[in-house]
């Protein structure tokens, strides 16, 4: 979405900003957030002992913590259908691709960037096949509790090392979207969908220029 | 390969290792316990141990109130205090503690009474054919059958690692039955109830063996 000039605004208009992340794109981060939060502080009052002896609610905490994921697996399904479904694949499909900057730039040299850096599009990948598998690992927990022919030798132990592995991932998003100076712009994206367009360029460059080139199409200029 | 297929080979190679991981993954915790240091173990539970519970709240110990209940098939009904039971010949023992969800621990240090001295002091009767532990987390109870619960490893411990049982451990005493899955040694043990045959405990109401030898119930060698 970029707006054409309003000659009616003064010369010196506002800074330029350029759309990354639409309504549906912020509708799935936030309800991912939300949940994983969720769970997390749930999951760490069963599992750690200090918190389990302090905590008198135990069936309650555990009841919300399945009811959460429930309601995570049924968010995640709304989001897909009323959302924007060729947007996310568009997403996905940038994610998915590695390509040879970011090969470049994941070995810490300086290599033009799309609207989701190498580092971004990892954690990304991460943060699905986390999610995936703490559904799939989850729902055995579950189900073993109900019938012991579904009780697998490593399931508790899968559940354990993806929240411990996702505690490590969120620390480091938390200090890159909230903390790290030339990123923690890029929160005003996740909450707003716009980021300044001069940061972009300078973080995202492929991208800017790839979006030119499309408003161009859209709006040749005379 | 192309660009795209890097990002998504790492993808579902990381789904299946981790649903292979249900199947096979080891408890890491152990190795974690000599990684980290003990002010961490305190926290995380890395001594392998994992807390389950079936109520809200784990039941609390009052050594001036606390008495443990021995009735059924015995000459009269007794009950034991704490000091009691540590009159009784003292018995120790290191065994290994095996979950049914997959997790154990090694070498666990053990101090308590066994159950031959316990039947002796509470004068069984003859035709005593099993034991009915009954924990003071409403409604948790298992039984043994005698022969059972007279394996020169089984006791009611008051003791782990050299420490008074703690309140998660299941404070003040629990049964230990080491050949067994966890769910048969019973926490927060305050009352015994001599019988002619062993009743179905509480997860054999859903299903579990009572026999829950480790290794050999349970559909695991079937």
């Amino acid at each position: 979405m970029t707006s054409l000039p309003d000659p009616a605004l003064p010369a010196t208009a506002p800074v330029a900003r350029i759309e990354r992340f639409t309504l549906t794109e912020r509708a799935l981060h936030w309800m991912h957030a939300s949940a994983f939060f969720a769970l997390l502080a749930t999951g760490l009052i069963l599992y750690l002992p200090a918190l389990s002896t302090l905590v008198n609610r135990r069936n309650l905490v555990k009841n919300v913590h399945i009811w959460v994921a429930v309601a995570w697996a049924v968010a995640l399904v709304v989001i897909f259908v009323v959302g924007n479904r060729r947007r996310l694949a568009e997403d996905w499909r940038e994610i998915e691709t590695i390509d040879r900057d970011d090969r470049r730039w994941l070995r810490g040299r300086r290599a033009p960037q799309g609207r989701f850096n190498a580092g971004q599009k990892i954690n990304a990948l991460l943060t699905v096949a986390f999610a995936l598998l703490f559904a799939l690992s989850g729902f055995f927990l579950w189900l073993g509790e109900r019938d012991h022919r579904f009780i697998f030798a490593g399931t508790g132990t899968v559940h354990e090392l993806l929240t411990f592995l996702s505690v490590g991932l969120l620390v480091g998003h938390l200090y890159l979207a909230l903390i790290h100076p030339s990123t923690r712009h890029a929160l005003r994206g996740m909450t707003t969908g716009e980021v300044d367009e001069d940061w972009a360029r300078k973080h995202h460059l492929k991208w800017v220029e790839a979006e030119r080139l499309a408003s161009a199409h859209e709006h040749p200029t005379p | 390969m192309n660009d795209r297929t890097i990002g998504r080979a790492g993808f579902l190679g990381l789904l299946g290792a981790g649903a292979v991981g249900l199947f096979f993954a080891k408890d890491f915790t152990g190795v974690l316990d000599r990684a980290v240091p003990k002010s961490v173990s305190a926290v995380v539970p890395t001594s392998g141990w994992r807390i389950y519970t079936i109520g809200d709240s784990m039941p609390t110990f009052d050594p001036a109130t606390y008495r443990l209940r021995v009735d059924g098939l015995v000459g009269a009904p007794t009950s034991y205090s704490l000091a009691d039971l540590k009159a009784m010949p003292r018995a120790e023992q290191v065994s290994d503690f095996h979950c049914v969800t997959g997790w154990s621990v090694q070498d666990v240090r053990w101090a308590g009474v066994r159950i031959k001295d316990l039947l002796e002091q509470a004068g069984a009767k003859d035709g005593v054919g099993a034991l009915r532990f009954v924990s003071a987390e409403k409604p948790y109870e298992d039984s043994l059958t005698l022969q059972q619960a007279l394996l020169p490893d089984v006791m009611l411990a008051y003791e782990m690692d050299g420490a008074p049982i703690s309140r998660p451990h299941g404070a003040p005493v629990r049964l230990v039955m080491p050949q067994m899955y966890g769910y048969k040694s019973v926490k927060w043990v305050d009352h015994v109830e001599l019988g002619v045959t062993a009743e179905p405990g509480y997860w054999e109401k859903h299903g579990y063996d009572a026999d829950a030898w480790v290794g050999k119930s349970n559909d695991e060698s079937a």
